[in-house]
């Protein structure tokens, strides 16, 4: 395997791990809040065939991202509704969003199917990509990627050193106490299930603006999914959500690239890879003596109801 | 009183026996994806509407798109039957054992079940003979290719897949001597996004002219985006890539659909197994690319001819297998049944089978 090889397979990692890294961010934040939503997959797909109609029609790449984002914030709003103000169980609703996406994006798409449009084009940045192998890896990419990386250290930031990240943690770990020191945590939840939409929604656009410029039922084939799974492997921390993103990402090039490479590992089992490791982060977090250790919010899942305070 | 309603029950009779003189046939397809895919189930779904285009008003269809393989399939299958239709099409490998089960308990409706093996005495099977379609793409794949590396992104490896992959690479060898195949595979049948990831790690890999078993035109879009070439499968995906497209092998189903409907018509209807290729029209090449050398364009004809006309077949021996074997002797064509096997890459293919 030669230098060359090895940038081409690190930087095409980075591209798959993007919508990825996109959506379990925002599955992070929403997650963080104490909401859990199963409708990735709808609301991505959402963004995706919203995305696409709105660049297919404007001609612009950028407001198809714009289009996409509000899509899904508007989507996690419908969630938000349900389980916050009418207390709907989050788990059926989440499933629930994914279903009606799925089959609206089908629809609203069906006059598009075939279509093509040109989507974001590479910039390589001045300087920084001319710095040897990481330059290539890292500063050749298309303006979503290098979003996803501000994105990343924004919320890390946000999380870890501010004010708003200590409330949004203090509402998905006790909302009870939350609420008792004068947060509004259906305020907070609100947001931060809409953050999660919003992120969704980028990375339906992505795959329908840049990975493959088109549209085409269920194209997003259960990313949503994986970045569910990515959320618990990464045991709620951004900068590990990154990390697995890429690794995801590299794990499906590389078990593309060393085929190719006449490798006579089973694909199967390369393929495998990415939800072995997930599992095994389950089994280890399902260990009660571990629990405090991988950060779940203590309120994942469990409705809160301000005027039923026990 | 009485007289009224014998008259009214006369009527109801009446009437009912005339809407049964002109009541259509009744016929349901199962779809595996969705009907936007452009590959599979869209060419499955096109067949559909040329059956309707064809008998107007004497059939009456429906389809169901995105069954899971499975027993969600037993029951969408058994929900068409209930239904009063009169033949079902069900357009999936893994909808092979629902079909059967559900044609056991409905005996009066005839079931086809494409791709699988199984008859019953109302159950026949139907396949395209896509190797024919890749012999020809290997054929072109050879001509064209600069860096005699040509990729091939497989689905599974199951017969029809490793049987066409050999289809392929024997074409190319028969132009080309030293051509090499790269064999990746995508284990999906459908996934744009990790088409493209296929398409990406076998151009990386000094793969210069892409044909694929996927459905999606994703593979033809990343070979445009670098300058490369590529074959599209199932559906005309020249629109995709004006460039990098050099045809496209076109599954067409409607000729199948239209005869079997006729014969279930005129009660001629019996279980077979049937294999349609060009010469039945079920495959066709479409949007051959302009800007294809003219020594290739004629080579293209000539094979495509040459196949349609039943003198020649792809799988014809001699034979050998890449472990040394004589796997199909000299002046044998190998039969449907032996081509439902085929387990084995031709001499010259460096991979191994995944198992």
């Amino acid at each position: 395997m030669d230098s060359d090889l090895i940038v081409q397979i690190l930087f095409a990692a980075i591209k798959t791990g993007t919508p990825l890294l996109f959506i379990a961010l925002g599955e992070v934040i929403c997650e963080k809040s104490g909401a859990l939503n199963l409708g990735q997959e709808g609301m991505m797909l959402m963004g995706a065939v919203v995305g696409f109609l709105a660049a297919y029609g404007t001609g612009s790449a950028g407001l198809g991202v714009l289009a996409a984002i509000l899509m899904g914030c508007l989507m996690s709003l419908i969630f938000a509704v349900l389980v916050l103000q009418l207390g709907a169980n989050q788990v059926a609703t989440g499933l629930a969003l994914t279903i009606f996406g799925t089959g609206l994006s089908a629809f609203i798409g069906s006059g598009v199917v075939g279509e093509t449009i040109q989507g974001f084009q590479p910039i390589a940045i001045p300087l920084l990509s001319d710095i040897p192998f990481i330059g290539r890896v890292l500063f050749q990419h298309d303006i979503l990627v290098y979003l996803s990386f501000v994105m990343t250290f924004v919320l890390m930031f946000v999380i870890n050193k501010t004010r708003s990240g200590l409330i949004l943690k203090a509402v998905g770990e006790n909302p009870h106490a939350a609420n008792a020191i004068g947060i509004k945590v259906l305020r907070v939840r609100y947001l931060a299930i809409m953050f999660g939409g919003g992120m969704a929604g980028i990375s339906g656009a992505y795959m329908s603006l840049v990975y493959t410029p088109m549209w085409v039922e269920n194209m997003t084939a259960g990313r949503g999914w994986i970045a569910l799974a990515l959320v618990v492997f990464a045991s709620w921390r951004v900068g590990r959500i990154m990390l697995g993103a890429y690794l995801f990402g590299l794990a499906s090039i590389m078990h593309l690239v060393l085929q190719g490479l006449g490798w006579s590992i089973s694909p199967n089992l390369l393929a495998m890879m990415p939800y072995v490791a997930t599992v095994v982060v389950m089994v280890i977090i399902s260990a009660d003596r571990f629990k405090e250790k991988l950060l779940a919010p203590r309120s994942l899942g469990k409705p809160f109801d301000p005027r039923n305070m026990a | 009183m009485k007289l009224k309603s014998l008259l009214v029950g006369l009527g109801m009779i009446a009437g009912a026996s005339l809407v049964h003189a002109e009541d259509p046939l009744k016929v349901g397809f199962v779809y595996v994806g969705p009907v936007g895919d452009l590959g599979w189930s869209y060419e499955h779904d096109r067949g559909r509407l040329g059956l309707e285009e064809y008998f107007g008003d004497k059939v009456e269809t429906t389809f169901v798109e995105n069954v899971p393989e499975g027993a969600d399939a037993e029951r969408v299958i058994t929900q068409l039957a209930k239904a009063g239709n009169d033949m079902i099409f069900t357009t999936s490998f893994g909808f092979m054992n629902p079909t059967v089960k559900v044609a056991k308990r409905f005996p009066n409706v005839t079931f086809e079940h494409a791709t699988g093996y199984k008859l019953s005495k109302n159950l026949g099977t139907y396949v395209l003979r896509t190797y024919e379609g890749r012999y020809i793409s290997g054929v072109t794949a050879g001509m064209m290719t600069k860096t005699n590396t040509i990729g091939y992104i497989g689905s599974f490896p199951i017969p029809e897949v490793i049987r066409d992959i050999n289809a392929v690479y024997m074409g190319a060898k028969s132009v080309n001597p030293d051509v090499k195949i790269k064999i990746v595979w995508a284990n999906t049948w459908y996934d744009p996004g990790k088409e493209t990831d296929a398409a990406n790690a076998l151009m990386d890999q000094g793969v210069d002219v892409l044909l694929q078993h996927t459905d999606s035109p994703a593979p033809l879009i990343a070979a445009e985006k670098r300058g490369l070439r590529g074959i599209g499968q199932a559906s005309d995906q020249s629109k995709f890539a004006p460039t990098a497209h050099i045809f496209s092998v076109r599954d067409d189903w409607a000729p199948y659909y239209i005869k079997q409907v006729q014969a279930k018509m005129d009660g001629t209807w019996e279980p077979k197994d049937f294999w349609g290729g060009f010469q039945d029209d079920m495959l066709s090449l479409a949007s051959i690319n302009s800007n294809l050398p003219a020594d290739v364009r004629t080579k293209i004809d000539m094979t495509r001819d040459s196949i349609k006309s039943g003198e020649f077949k792809p799988f014809t021996g001699p034979i050998t297998d890449n472990k040394g074997n004589v796997v199909v002797p000299a002046n044998h064509s190998l039969t449907d049944v032996e081509l439902a096997k085929v387990n084995w890459y031709v001499e010259g293919i460096t991979d191994e089978i995944p198992r």
